[in-house]
């Protein structure tokens, strides 16, 4: 089997386009069915390792801190996403906590890790090639990341909340909200550039360079 | 004629979409190592599983308890429509709206849609190949909103905890909200729409291009 470097192929239509170079900003669409082919990456790529670690602190205080704070009748009640997670399991809905669990911390933590790691100034194509089953497979987790609908979720609880209770929004809050925006940078990456990058330093695919070693 | 990969002979891998010549189906990827298949593999039917069970567990989600609230007026159950009528009956709608769109529309639009798009491919239709390709897009793209009511239930079960004056429990509607969210995420993901141009045949649409 034969690369063809020069061609790429629409997801969407299989259609064929012979690849050119863009210029930033640029976004390449498929000419039959309109589906994005292409994006150059801008300054992503060298903002990526900054932002993902960001993203990953960002992440940890706000599943150390409780989100929110209510007071009712002199008593006071707050929770933290974990705390969430075990009233949802102890009252009989496991499934739905391991989905929130997954969808709001496991997947987001894992894709942010590894982003971090393949982003290190010392990660090399080998090593990037060595690791190309955990990039597959946080590429595929990627629609399962529901930080930013969990914020939209939170917000709504509050509404709703405010007319019988006293809400004040605890730390977890803020850095749900900053994560947000650093996550909706972060995704604007796509990780087949790590791919592309590589292969434009290095024009010899996988087994050939496990040959050499 | 619109060259196409499967035209050509050439397999673009799903995941890293380098594009492979003599390529077999099945054989691994040189560039990522993920494995390379002209389509999905059997997509028409894993998508209707996938969506027959959405379809059978969509009803129980929309009429079952979402949550209940157990306050010092008594016990009250909210199902996903109830909780849209309250916002409308407190005059938040905004939030009524986004409620609606998100819970509700979403969920029912992405179910017709995905069944539209089977059903067309089936019967090898060349209608609207462009906005076809367009749907399945929106529907990616949309589908994990839906999971906002599961989220509103799971931060306020968590908050609402304060013993005899409020508690607020999720009930099973949510578990079957969820699975629905979930289950049509994977429908559409196995969902390939490369075979709507494949079953519409090779001479349409291409001068359009």
């Amino acid at each position: 089997m034969q690369e063809e470097p020069d061609l790429i192929a629409c997801d969407c239509c299989d259609a064929v386009f012979r690849r050119t170079q863009l210029a930033r900003g640029q976004i390449a669409r498929c000419g039959r069915c309109g589906a994005e082919l292409d994006r150059h990456a801008g300054e992503m790529r060298r903002a990526l390792l900054p932002l993902s670690l960001a993203s990953l602190i960002l992440l940890m205080l706000a599943n150390a801190f409780p989100i929110v704070t209510m007071e009712l009748q002199g008593q006071s009640s707050h929770t933290t996403l974990l705390g969430a997670v075990m009233v949802l399991a102890l009252d009989g809905k496991p499934f739905v906590a391991v989905l929130v669990l997954a969808t709001t911390v496991l997947f987001p933590f894992l894709y942010l890790s590894v982003l971090t790691l393949l982003s290190l100034p010392w990660a090399s194509p080998v090593m990037r090639n060595d690791l190309a089953w955990l990039v597959r497979m946080v590429r595929a987790s990627r629609p399962w990341g529901m930080i930013e609908v969990f914020m939209l979720g939170i917000l709504v609880a509050l509404v709703k909340l405010a007319s019988m209770a006293t809400i004040e929004p605890g730390i977890a809050l803020w850095s749900f909200v900053a994560a947000t925006v650093l996550l909706t940078a972060i995704l604007g990456f796509d990780l087949r550039g790590f791919w592309l990058e590589d292969r434009e330093g290095r024009p010899e695919p996988l087994d050939q360079v496990a040959a050499l070693r | 004629m619109m060259p196409t990969a499967s035209s050509l002979g050439l397999i673009a891998c799903h995941h890293c979409s380098t594009v492979w010549r003599h390529a077999v189906e099945g054989e691994r990827c040189l560039r990522c190592g993920g494995s390379l298949h002209r389509r999905k593999p059997d997509s028409i039917r894993r998508t209707w599983a996938l969506l027959l069970a959405a379809i059978v567990l969509y009803l129980p989600a929309n009429l079952l308890p979402v949550m209940q609230t157990r306050s010092l007026f008594g016990l009250q159950e909210d199902t996903i429509l109830s909780g849209i009528l309250f916002f409308v009956t407190s005059g938040e709608y905004a939030l009524a709206a986004i409620i609606f769109i998100a819970s509700f529309l979403v969920p029912l639009f992405k179910l017709l849609a995905i069944g539209l798009m089977l059903i067309l491919v089936q019967v090898r239709s060349d209608w609207g190949l462009e906005e076809r390709s367009r749907l399945y897009r929106i529907v990616e793209l949309i589908g994990r909103w839906s999971m906002l009511d599961v989220f509103v239930v799971a931060v306020l079960s968590g908050l609402v905890q304060i013993q005899g004056f409020a508690q607020i429990t999720p009930g099973f509607g949510v578990s079957a909200f969820g699975l629905v969210v979930v289950l049509t995420m994977l429908a559409s993901q196995s969902f390939d729409p490369r075979l709507a141009w494949d079953a519409a045949g090779p001479t349409n649409r291409q001068s359009s291009a």
